[in-house]
């Protein structure tokens, strides 16, 4: 428990096995004596939260699953089984259902902050790019589960996004249909998908480790978006972030259970409650909420294959951003202009996730191109200009100096934390 | 820790910081137990038996076409029960053992309700096989009742253990006789 990198054990039983396998030194090191920034802020906590989130989803997925029945005819009736007969089958499913939703607004927000604060620039490009992997990975299991409760929003859902593929010149109709395992959405469909849905979550755990150990390489990037320059920027992970995250984590599941007990159907469809009819498709066909910024720019574009390349477009692009952004500067605080439009960018994805719930017609489909076409630009002309043209505020000298301006002496003051730990 | 605590404890006197450092410990890891058992729960209940499947089923069983010497085998909540149409002979021997000579001691005119049928679930209480016998063809073991080809534990016809390594009789359901033709099981 201190400064010190290396661990110290008093148990010779745990010294025997450590000098074997040294999992309690790496637990220690990458868990409780990793040097953090001291100036993180509260957007630093949603990484955690979102590692707590996957192991959520993963827990009361297995539970589910043991319920869960992936045949057409027995699907809809095995989801209701577990809702109405399996004991806490409601809680449970609940929990699965809006932590589904919960992990897409922490990553998003997790998005942006990196966003705002630079942490895609050198030397974090791969941290980036992992991000990018298990943001794609998070969507294909966000939406084949949606496939499996077997309701019309599920059906009709995985019917248009297995048709995505059918854009594609030459080889698209045979490709939907090996997708499928069939010409339209059935039970070879349904079985797939529910062996990928259990898969996939646990290759996204495999990518997490990948992203935090590329995270540790470097450390995390932090407000100011400026290197510590040496142990008195830094404090170690524990306590002082562990308390801070659990914090954080007692925050977020009060919301989330504000929801689970008091609206758990509220950022669902309810006509993913009739069981699937493969000769009606509902009125009014819509994705879950976070995938409607995509969905928006799927719509917004008149041609069928580009429609499809710019809704993954908008993905790739962020991929690129660590060689599209020229700035030199990370922290957007020290960036007068980037705040603006990284503000309009914000905007932006929000005007799009509210057009992609409207209907495509009339000012929706006007406004929906707009913000398409300012996505694009955001990522591919403003950021490689401001990079140009933009003059950057003064940073400071180093982490602790903002912090102990004014107040004790530099000498003194730095090493406090440290003492403390 | 210790070390941490006295030197961030900010308390009012020496000691005073520990020991509401402690408390605090003391206090947060008690309530993180008692979350983490309030969340455990719903995940262990989740894994029992549905009310659903819990429910007594009960089923009704006609035994008109069963000729004396004969039994049957129906399913009463997943598991056999053994209707058996006993014959004279059969009770006799069932009757005439001595109580003392029964490794599971329970008398014959505590295990059926009308002499001449026997209801006993048909699992062996050793590991849990179907013994063989309902059928004259069938090895009924030394003791003219079942035999379970598993592990070598030979029933009577009362279907009390006798010979082998069960440790004790077939189970009798709860069972009552609707008219003279059906069996009502459970």
């Amino acid at each position: 428990m201190s400064s010190d990198a290396t661990f110290h054990t008093n148990s010779r039983a745990i010294a025997w096995i450590d000098h074997r396998l040294p999992i309690f030194s790496f637990v220690h090191e990458h868990l409780v004596a990793y040097p953090a920034p001291r100036n993180l802020n509260y957007m630093w906590n949603f990484g955690a939260l979102a590692g707590i989130s996957l192991v959520i989803m993963i827990a009361t997925g297995i539970f589910l699953a043991m319920h869960y029945v992936a045949t057409p005819d027995k699907a809809f009736d095995s989801v209701e089984h577990i809702m109405r007969e399996v004991q806490y089958g409601w809680l449970i499913r609940y929990i699965h259902m809006n932590m589904a939703s919960f992990f897409f607004i922490v990553v998003y927000i997790h998005i942006f902050r990196g966003l705002y604060y630079g942490s895609y620039k050198p030397p974090r490009e791969v941290l980036w790019l992992l991000g990018i992997v298990i943001l794609l990975l998070m969507m294909a299991s966000a939406f084949i589960g949606y496939t499996l409760p077997w309701g019309q929003m599920s059906y009709w859902g995985a019917t248009v996004i297995t048709n995505l593929f059918s854009a594609i010149p030459l080889v698209g109709d045979e490709l939907v249909v090996w997708l499928r395992g069939g010409f339209s959405i059935g039970a070879p469909t349904l079985s797939r998908f529910f062996a990928l849905h259990y898969l996939l979550p646990f290759i996204i755990v495999g990518v997490v480790v990948l992203h935090i150990w590329a995270l540790h390489r470097f450390g995390s990037n932090n407000p100011l978006g400026i290197d510590a320059k040496g142990p008195q920027d830094k404090v170690p992970f524990h306590p002082y972030y562990t308390i801070k995250d659990m914090f954080g984590l007692g925050v977020f599941l009060t919301i989330f259970a504000a929801v689970v007990f008091f609206a758990p159907n509220y950022l669902g469809h309810p006509d993913n409650y009739v069981p699937a009819d493969q000769l009606t498709t509902p009125s009014h066909i819509v994705p879950e909420w976070y995938f409607l910024p995509f969905y928006a720019i799927l719509r917004s574009i008149p041609d069928k294959l580009l429609g499809v390349v710019a809704m993954f477009g908008s993905i790739v692009v962020l991929a690129a951003l660590p060689w599209l952004d020229r700035s030199p500067v990370r922290s957007t605080r020290y960036r007068p202009m980037h705040k603006w439009f990284f503000a309009l960018l914000v905007v932006d994805v929000l005007v799009l996730g509210w057009i992609g719930a409207k209907p495509p017609e009339g000012i929706y489909l006007v406004i929906g191109r707009l913000a398409t076409l300012y996505y694009f630009l955001h990522f591919l002309v403003v950021l490689p200009l401001l990079g140009k043209f933009e003059t950057p505020k003064p940073r400071p000298q180093s982490i602790a100096e903002p912090v102990l301006k004014g107040g004790g002496g530099p000498a003194a003051a730095p090493a406090k934390p440290m003492e403390k730990a | 820790m210790a070390d941490a605590a006295n030197a961030g404890g900010g308390g009012s006197g020496e000691g005073g910081g520990q020991s509401r450092r402690d408390f605090l410990y003391l206090a947060s890891g008690a309530m993180g137990a008692v979350g983490v058992a309030t969340v455990a729960w719903p995940f262990i209940d989740y894994m029992n038996p549905s009310d659903a499947v819990l429910a007594l089923a009960s089923v009704e069983v006609d035994i008109s076409g069963i000729d004396p010497g004969m039994a049957i085998k129906v399913m009463w909540r997943g598991t056999p029960v053994f209707v058996r149409h006993r014959t004279e002979a059969s009770i006799e021997s069932a009757r005439s053992v001595a109580l003392d000579d029964l490794p599971d001691p329970v008398a014959d005119e505590q295990r059926v309700n009308r002499t001449e049928w026997l209801v006993v679930e048909g699992v062996c209480t050793h590991l849990g096989c179907i013994p063989l016998g309902n059928s004259s063809s069938e090895p009924r073991g030394d003791y003219g009742g079942w035999f379970c080809p598993c592990h070598g534990s030979h029933y009577d016809t009362a279907g009390r253990i006798r010979k082998g390594p069960a440790p004790a009789n077939l189970p009798v359901p709860p069972h009552s006789f609707i008219d003279d033709t059906t069996i009502k099981i459970g």
